[in-house]
């Protein structure tokens, strides 16, 4: 454990848009997580402290907030890896609106997910036989590159141009239609095209990055937009998708 | 920024590329030789390849610089964006004009 401080300084964000930070002394300890330390305040020091969580093992993708200044996901985020002279800052996850203290409004963040057309769109029926899909061709690779995204909202938060442009779809909605657009089963590539090559889609992206070095997961979004962007202008060019731009 | 502006803006940005380099060749060549602007407008006056290269030239320069110009007026100030693309449109043919004047000028003097 890095530090020599026995006590954690945790500044937390209270209230809601408006709130400010207030903090916290919070006993250090060994592999301490940072959504530790947040639950500690919660249960000995203010119980009306609202954050979310689930599972505490990387996997729900519920706990996701500001640390220090980036996205992280907290449950994963050892306290030693982050703590910055043994004072932490604690905020809700930006790009979105605060509900109050940790807690972010993610309605959003998933809607765009369904406007990317983000949904599996069938191409059998249940009476079909099971699809016979074989790992290793190059477009099964694509479609796996970016599976294990969790809906962290990680990468929406740290996008500059989701802050720049409210109408952008964002890192996750994207890469989940990059999945889409890669997976053999799947019948909407037309439609989803579509939606991602509209105003607000993947050809906003400005490949700054900032997704791929934060994604809890190790993706890289920014590849999946840049394939989307390929794609896109090659169905354009064929005619199969048009240009649409959002009123 | 759509997949329309996207292809426009990448396709002139490959189209300027060797002509800039051309460009500066040029410019290079022109002031190591010590060559003075009557020298020079002798040179381009009544040239088909100048008037080619450079008008090709503007036209990229004024497309992509406009798309360029939308997308920074859309995301960074309050215009709309449909504000922002008449306003770059506008932009591009001040570009254009100002431009091909130079381009006429240099191959029609």
């Amino acid at each position: 454990m890095t530090g020599t401080s026995a006590e954690l300084s945790v500044s937390l964000w209270r209230g809601a848009q408006d709130g400010r930070y207030e903090t916290y002394a919070v006993p250090q300890r060994e592999s301490q997580t940072v959504l530790d330390v947040v639950t500690f305040v919660q249960r000995h020091i203010d119980p009306t402290l609202s954050y979310r969580f689930a599972c505490r093992v990387g996997v729900c993708g519920s706990c996701a907030m500001t640390v220090n200044g980036r996205p992280r996901w907290t449950c994963r985020t050892h306290v030693s890896k982050v703590a910055d002279g043994g004072r932490i800052e604690i905020g809700p996850l930006e790009n979105l609106p605060v509900i109050k203290d940790l807690t972010t409004d993610m309605q959003v963040f998933f809607e765009k997910w369904q406007e990317a057309k983000g949904v599996f769109a069938p191409s059998q029926t249940r009476q079909d036989p099971i699809a016979q899909i074989r790992p290793d061709t190059p477009v099964r690779a694509a479609a796996d590159a970016a599976i294990e995204c969790i809906n962290c909202g990680v990468c929406y938060a740290a996008c500059d141009t989701v802050r720049w442009n409210s109408d952008y779809l964002g890192p996750a909605a994207l890469t989940r239609a990059w999945t889409l657009v890669n997976d053999e089963r799947d019948a909407g590539n037309t439609a989803r095209l579509q939606a991602v090559a509209a105003s607000g889609g993947c050809h906003a992206c400005h490949s700054h990055q900032s997704c791929q070095e934060l994604c809890p997961q190790t993706l890289n979004p920014t590849a999946s937009i840049a394939g989307l962007k390929r794609r896109t202008a090659a169905a354009y060019l064929k005619g199969e998708i048009k240009p649409e731009i959002k009123p | 920024m759509n997949v329309r502006l996207y292809i426009w803006q990448r396709s002139t940005a490959a189209v300027m590329a060797p002509l800039v380099l051309v460009h500066i060749a040029v410019i290079f060549y022109a002031t190591r030789q010590g060559m003075t602007a009557a020298d020079i407008l002798a040179r381009t006056h009544g040239s088909v390849v100048w008037a080619a290269f450079y008008g090709l030239f503007v036209a990229a320069a004024s497309i992509h610089a406009s798309i360029g110009i939308r997308n920074i007026l859309s995301e960074w100030s309050p215009l709309t964006e449909r504000r922002a693309g008449q306003f770059a449109i506008g932009f591009g043919l001040l570009l254009a004009a100002l431009g091909l004047r130079a381009v006429a000028a240099v191959v029609l003097s």
